[in-house]
């Protein structure tokens, strides 16, 4: 069932991101002041979007954990954050590049990309602490109480950096913050963006999720088998 | 009668109170203990401070410090030193308790958890103030910096920034007390955790340094109020989950 649920996903995901990919490189005109490079838009933003609501999320699984003391709970925070990790990557990358084109440095220490970064280091001590403890309880339980501090910790990064003087990002550009400055047809492809990368998102916690109960499957038989 | 009802009236709240003394005087008791342990010692304090006063000596080949340079520069550079001795003081917060199961000891005795982490977050605090004291001193001297025109506002900004510091690292001091790589594994933790406070005690340092009023920056206080009072009751309601399970 599970197998299938994660096929469809993906068969869904493939046709949506052709399609944006598509619209988004063939369709969209060119930006009046930044020509193409403008569509890394389309890649940067969205990615650091769902990777801020993955880490919330797997807070929020963490506290399920807390509550429930299943290591399933455990396991998928894990999971989500590792995954929120990557697309966290994937922001800061496509924002190197983006700077470099309009600014003309690989890292102009822009607040918005530093708050990603530091967000992006409190999650990588969070996985780098996994790997230091054996145990999967301690484990569970500490990476749950750093999942906890980690996500308001963000939270605060995100607002406070926005009060330095080193903005150099455009503020709020979409239109439910602005009140429709920019264009329908430069935003709708944006959010299905959001969409493809949410859909990325749990097609690979899926496939993560599905690699630790084989290696927890393997465990147990290599237990069976010297017993 | 009337008495009667009167006194189980009392005697709710007067047992709440009995239970906020005793929470009270075991914190102190444990803070109280750490303390006397330090200054028996003074390894911490001795090596933190010899450590710091390495850090500032660097300093000054690192940046060439003339007075423009160093206005700009004075709050980032102090904090800095400040989080790398603070590390040291934090690091054998807990990891001190781990010689003859001292730890296990101090959770099975009364004092709760919660009781256990703010009494050593006090003790770390008294420690870590004295220790920035005397770097602030030691940096005036060195660089040639004034901050005695300034000096009320600055306490007031080390004792929110240090609280922050020292809330967040006696957690983390406590987390990472049984991991294999815990020296290492402390700093990695709670430097990227630190990055809100730090930059409000730094650019608010900074400014008081370059003689500027405390009154025009009172957002950053705010940042910094916030986030003590956030992470503190973070720290108590989860200290539980890390020390006992």
């Amino acid at each position: 069932m599970r197998n299938r649920i994660l096929l469809v996903l993906t068969g869904a995901f493939a046709v949506l991101i052709t399609w944006n990919l598509k619209n988004i490189l063939l369709n969209l005109p060119d930006e009046a002041r930044q020509d193409a490079i403008f569509r890394i838009l389309y890649f940067h933003a969205p990615a650091g979007m769902v990777a801020l609501i993955g880490f919330g999320i797997g807070m929020a699984f963490s506290g399920v954990y807390l509550a429930t003391k299943n290591l399933y709970w455990d396991t998928l925070a894990a999971s989500t954050t590792e995954v929120s990790l990557m697309l966290g990557a994937i922001n800061l990358v496509t924002g190197s590049i983006w700077g470099r084109q309009q600014w003309g440095v690989w890292w102009a220490w822009d607040a918005r990309l530093t708050s990603m970064l530091v967000c992006w280091l409190i999650f990588a001590g969070y996985l780098m602490m996994r790997r230091a403890v054996e145990e999967p309880d301690t484990r569970a339980r500490l990476s749950a109480v750093i999942s906890v501090f980690g996500t308001v910790n963000a939270w605060f990064v995100y607002k406070v950096i926005e009060w330095t003087p080193r903005l150099q990002h455009p503020g709020p550009v979409l239109s439910f913050r602005t009140g429709g400055k920019i264009d329908h047809t430069l935003e709708t492809p944006f959010y299905w963006m959001v969409l493809a990368y949410l859909l990325l998102g749990v097609i690979l916690v899926m496939i993560r999720m599905r690699q630790e109960s084989i290696t927890r499957e393997i465990d147990s038989l290599r237990r069976l088998a010297h017993a | 009668m009337k008495q009667e009802a009167a006194a189980k009236q009392i005697a709710p709240s007067a047992s709440l109170r009995e239970t906020w003394f005793s929470f009270l005087s075991q914190t102190l008791t444990i803070a109280g203990k750490d303390l006397r342990a330090e200054w028996r010692t003074k390894e911490a304090l001795n090596a933190s401070l010899a450590f710091s006063t390495v850090i500032l000596v660097l300093f000054s080949f690192a940046l060439d410090p003339n007075p423009e340079m160093l206005q700009e520069f004075s709050g980032g550079l102090l904090w800095l030193v400040f989080l790398f001795a603070g590390a040291l003081v934090l690091n054998r917060s807990f990891a001190r308790e781990m010689q003859n199961d001292c730890l296990d000891a101090l959770l099975a005795s009364p004092v709760p958890p919660a009781g256990l982490f703010l009494g050593k977050t006090l003790a770390n605090y008294a420690l870590l103030m004295t220790l920035e004291f005397l770097c602030l001193a030691e940096f005036g001297l060195l660089f040639n910096v004034r901050w005695l025109g300034a000096v009320g506002p600055l306490m007031l900004v080390m004792a929110l920034g240090t609280w922050a510091l020292t809330v967040v690292g006696t957690m983390f001091s406590a987390l990472t007390v049984n991991l294999r790589l815990r020296e290492v594994m402390l700093p990695v933790l709670v430097y990227p955790m630190m990055v809100p406070p730090m930059m409000a005690a730094m650019i608010l340092t900074t400014d008081l340094l370059a003689g500027n009023a405390l009154a025009g920056n009172m957002l950053w206080v705010r940042v910094l109020v916030g986030f003590d009072v956030i992470f503190t009751l973070l720290g108590v309601s989860l200290i539980d989950t890390v020390l006992v399970g």
